[in-house]
């Protein structure tokens, strides 16, 4: 069967595939709007958070023989920590100056990085195994889907689904909104409003680790996965609306899938469609699909 | 905390107004640094080196008209150097073009992209301004790296110095290099002129208070453009200028890697001065150009850990602080 | 006050236009220079050892030649050609390079082979595969040493095609050499009898190949050529097995050096046909040489290592010969000496730039026969002289013709 010359085979394929691809934007957007929606820094640190992540990942399971299961929970730890160390040094010094330079501290803080990791395992990349009990594939007829991949789509959207409960659903959430509307009420009623925003950062960080230890088996983990990845990200969040939680999560999805088409139609044009979608929603709707004009 | 845009309070925190008249002492360093710089490929300093990092001098000054005097920050604006060199290199290449004709056309070209990302990103303001321009540099980079006549990842390779006019060779390093500092001197002064002139001012007006410029009946989405297609086109002018000193328009030359690194040189010389641009783009290519095969990876920790000091304790930047400095002592 | 800066800034200018070029400072050290990838995807094949495999033809020439000592430079061009050809310039100008040694990349070695052109001195190929280095882009200034893309597609490309495999998928690195090697296999290929189903290109060092051999396998071709190197094609093979390629289609790795046969493992690449230049494990000469590397080294070389060491013991060979480092008498000498060392023998270099000798057309072991750690091949067909390479016939290069 054809759909525009193409078997049906490739396109249900290469969606899949998209599908992978846009749960693993959805989790990294939304740890960016988040911390967007409550610090108002546009976290350039993202992609390099998302590759510490996978390191750490890779380097507990080389040298402390850390499985994958602990690691999906020590890596987030970790880097979580990481960010708050980052936020109580660093970031909340800029809250009260242009938010550009919010943005130039965590490109710095993402060169960084890079570097360290760049100098301390050159650029080739790292193999991360599969965990046995996901390895394997399914024969789904139109294509074989390694069951990992599978694991991925499940893992991110839930964590998804579960973060924008719990920031649109809960008390904490509740006072995590009501923070970034009005700080200054928020501290007057007795929340801790500076630990609350060191946590969310923390929070904003083991997000994109998470991403990363889920990303490791797919891909090779390596210093750069995360530039690779950044200013996609960073698009889908202003088209879902910088300060969306569910804007990003479903853009991301839907960016993903999106890719994925094109690839079938034209394949070259996978890589500037995402901002070929961007300039358009700027150019309609300047704030994004979900977002509040600002 | 809400994203803030252009609060009054935000905007202001951005460091000083026009810079203070110069003094005597900063006019004398600017003639000592214009010497060095006539009497460099005398004096043993590598032509092709400092070509390289006039070019990126002019990029940061272009760049820092948009950013220090206008208040707009583009995080994309490497994709202009980039489409401009291309432009210069292919037609100086394949077509046959002479070198001044192929590096108008760059910078013209340049502008045009401008013009149209502008169009798109003015209605923006603040950081999602910044994203715009980043995204939409994004889609410059990758309409080259797919077109057939840039050669993708292998770059355009081999294009010829030519004849200046059809009668100075550039084929001469020294030659190619007082034209590129030629190029580079009238750059900065005509900056200066814009800055100071009524244009200027409003620009000014703009970076300070937009709210109030509109108030007083400026269209400030034209100025504001206006501005950017300048900005644009000279970094253009600096992307073609370095196609014909090295040969070459490769990738990286509009890669947003090299966006962030405009912003770091502009920051750290100083943003809102002149000469902070050229002193922080001598800096950042100079440590780049020596480290590069001692340090290996090191260089981004460098030029990372640079940026993190600049923004958190050193805002004026190099020249911003010297300014300042001098500003206390004759207070005194 | 103005004036009189005006007119020395004018009076300065003037003089230093008509003052003569600077001579060239060769002084009394010859330098070897290595520009390649040193970290990234290439940095096994050739990168840091290879430099080690130069510092060990240095220290064979007792460590000076003519009265000259000797001295390596090593830079890592990042597989970006400006960069490469940036660095390469900078030390003919200010180093007084006498000897520039490509690393891998196709796309730097062009760009490489073109500075040196202008600066009219020798330029070793090593590491790159794209035959253009020979053919549109010859250059008097330019020899390709170990191997090219023609040699590639004619040893691996026939195999594959006579061992049934007759309809081709292409998978290619978007570059100067993946370009190359594909239309060069796919000329053989079809010379042969073959098909071309189609083609997909990948961005170099990818990190996530599913989407492209989503394609391939939608192509329904029995071979699904690689047309790229190093970690991609670890890659490609890897992400192969994973979404079950290899069950319908077979792996032709039409460039594969024997770091990514350890990589992967014999259990992998079994019985999969490749076209190389050298290997350690030819003959008690190969090995004995190959073991100094390996105590240094940890690990075998590959054929780019050898050609490295052998581009460099030549280019000393020729200087102690006549005395001079003198670009053109330099290369006019080595094209009258035949090359006999121990990666080629009886090897020549051609008008057009090519260092004719043997090619070995060899097939991966099984995991049984293998005796010990890095013997992995065998050697299937040894393609003799210039059986390999581009013929005068097809030849584009201008002169040659």
């Amino acid at each position: 069967m054809e759909i525009f010359g193409i078997p049906l085979q490739a396109f249900l394929g290469q969606l899949l595939l998209g599908l992978v691809n846009g749960s693993f934007y959805a989790m990294l957007s939304l740890g960016l709007a988040v911390i967007f929606g409550l610090l108002g820094i546009v976290n350039f640190a993202h992609g390099a958070l998302y590759m510490i992540g996978a390191y750490v990942a890779w380097i507990g399971m080389e040298k402390l023989g850390i499985n994958y299961w602990f690691s999906l929970v020590t890596a987030p730890l970790v880097v979580g920590a990481l960010g708050v160390l980052i936020e109580r040094t660093l970031l909340k010094h800029l809250y009260k100056i242009d938010p550009i330079y919010g943005l130039l501290l965590t490109f710095g803080l993402a060169q960084i990085a890079e570097g360290l990791f760049r100098e301390q395992f050159g650029v080739s990349g790292q193999q991360y195994a599969v965990p046995e009990l996901l390895q394997g594939a399914t024969n789904l007829g139109f294509m074989v889907l390694p069951n990992y991949r599978a694991w991925v789509v499940l893992a991110s959207l839930s964590v998804c689904l579960g973060t924008w409960f719990v920031i649109e659903r809960t008390r904490l959430g509740a006072y995590l909104r009501a923070g970034t509307e009005n700080p200054a009420l928020v501290q007057a009623f007795g929340i801790n409003v500076p630990v609350m925003v060191m946590l969310t950062y923390g929070a904003g960080c083991g997000l994109a680790a998470l991403a990363g230890v889920l990303a490791a088996p797919v891909i090779q983990v390596t210093p750069l996965m995360g530039s690779n990845l950044i200013i996609v990200v960073f698009a889908v969040v202003v088209i879902g609306g910088m300060g969306s939680i569910l804007g990003s999560i479903l853009t991301g999805v839907a960016l993903g899938l999106v890719e994925g088409l094109t690839k079938v139609f034209y394949p070259e044009a996978s890589s500037v469609v995402v901002f070929v979608i961007m300039a358009i929603v700027l150019m309609i709707r300047p704030a994004g699909l979900f977002g509040k004009e600002a | 905390m809400n994203a803030a845009t252009d609060s009054p309070a935000a905007v202001a925190a951005v460091p000083a107004a026009t810079p203070a008249p110069a003094s005597r002492m900063a006019r004398a360093a600017l003639w000592v640094g214009l010497a060095v710089l006539i009497a460099a490929p005398f004096i043993g300093l590598y032509p092709i080196f400092m070509m390289t990092a006039l070019c990126f001098a002019i990029f940061a000054c272009a760049f820092n008209l948009l950013l220090g005097f206008t208040g707009l920050l583009s995080f994309g604006h490497a994709a202009y150097l980039g489409v401009a060199a291309y432009t210069t290199g292919w037609l100086v290449r394949s077509a046959n073009l002479s070198p001044e004709l192929g590096v108008l056309a760059g910078t013209l070209l340049a502008g045009v992209c401008g013009l149209a990302v502008g169009l798109i990103a003015i209605r923006r303001q603040g950081i999602y301004f910044a994203m715009v321009t980043l995204a939409m540099a994004q889609m410059i980079y990758f309409v080259l790296l797919q077109a057939p006549f840039t050669g993708g990842e292998d770059g355009l390779q081999g294009v010829p110095r030519g004849t200046l006019f059809g009668v100075l060779s550039l084929a001469n390093d020294r030659a190619l290099y007082y034209v590129v500092l030629a190029v580079f001197v009238a750059v900065f002064l005509g900056i200066k002129r814009i800055v100071h002139s009524p244009y200027g001012q409003v620009l000014k007006a703009i970076r300070e208070n937009e709210p109030r410029a509109i108030s007083l009946g400026y269209d400030v989405d034209r100025y504001k453009l206006l501005a950017f297609v300048l900005s644009t086109t000279l970094a253009g002018l600096a992307g073609s200028l370095k196609c014909i000193v090295v040969g070459f328009a490769a990738l990286p030359d509009a890669h947003w890697s090299l966006s962030g690194e405009v912003v770091l040189m502009t920051l750290l010389g100083g943003m809102g001065t002149f000469a902070g641009p050229v002193v922080g783009a001598f800096t950042i290519i100079g440590l780049q150009n020596f480290l590069a095969d001692r340090v290996g990876s090191w260089i981004n920790v460098i030029i990372g850990a640079i940026f993190v000091v600049c923004v958190v304790a050193f805002r004026r930047g190099i020249v911003g602080e010297l300014n300042a400095w001098q500003q206390r002592r004759r207070g005194r | 006050m103005k004036l009189t800066r005006l007119s020395a800034a004018c009076a300065l200018t003037v003089a230093a236009l008509a003052a003569p070029a600077q001579a060239q400072v060769s002084g009394d050290v010859i330098r070897i220079g290595l520009i390649t990838d040193m970290s990234g995807l290439y940095a096994d094949i050739d990168g840091p050892a290879g430099a080690e495999a130069i510092k060990m033809a240095i220290a064979d020439m007792g460590g000076a030649v003519a009265g000259k000592k000797i001295e390596v430079l090593v830079a890592d061009h990042q597989n970006k050609p400006d960069v490469a050809a940036a660095k390469a310039r900078e030390w003919f100008d200010t180093q007084g390079l006498d000897l520039l040694i490509g690393g891998t990349s196709s796309g730097t070695n062009l760009a490489m082979a073109k500075v040196a052109l202008e600066k009219k001195r020798v330029f070793i190929s090593v590491g790159a595969a794209t035959s253009a280095l020979t053919n549109e882009q010859c250059s008097p200034y330019t020899v390709h040493w170990a191997y090219d893309t023609v040699a590639l597609a004619k040893g691996t490309g026939n195999a594959v095609v006579k061992a049934g495999g007759k309809s081709w998928y292409f998978l290619t690195a978007d570059y100067a050499f993946g370009s190359q090697l594909q239309a060069d296999t796919s000329a053989v290929v079809k010379a042969a009898g073959g098909t071309i189903v189609g083609s997909v290109k990948h961005p170099l060092a990818a990190s996530d190949f599913s989407s492209f051999l989503l394609q391939a396998q939608g192509s329904k071709a029995q071979i699904l050529g690689l047309a790229n190197a190093g970690g991609d094609t670890i890659n490609s093979i890897k992400a192969a097995n994973e979404f079950g390629i290899t069950k319908t289609m077979k792996l032709a790795g039409l460039l594969m050096f024997i770091n990514d046969i350890h990589s992967l493992g014999l259990k992998a690449t079994q019985g999969m046909y490749l076209t190389d230049s050298w290997y350690w494990n030819r003959d008690a000469e190969t090995r004995a040489w190959s073991r100094k590397f390996f105590e240094k080294m940890k690990r075998m070389p590959s054929s780019i290592q050898a050609g490295d060491y052998s581009a460099a013991l030549n280019y000393l060979q020729a200087v102690k010969a006549i005395g001079t480092d003198d670009a053109d008498k330099v290369l006019a000498h080595m094209r009258k000496t035949k090359i006999n060392d121990i990666f080629a023998k009886g090897g020549y270099i051609r008008e057009d730039g090519r260092m004719v000798h043997d090619m070995y057309l060899m097939q991966v072991k099984t995991p049984d026969k293998s005796t010990e750690p890095w013997d992995y091949y065998n050697v299937v067909e040894t393609f003799k002289g210039d059986t390999a390479w581009t013929t005068k016939a097809d030849t584009k290069c201008a002169a040659w013709k």
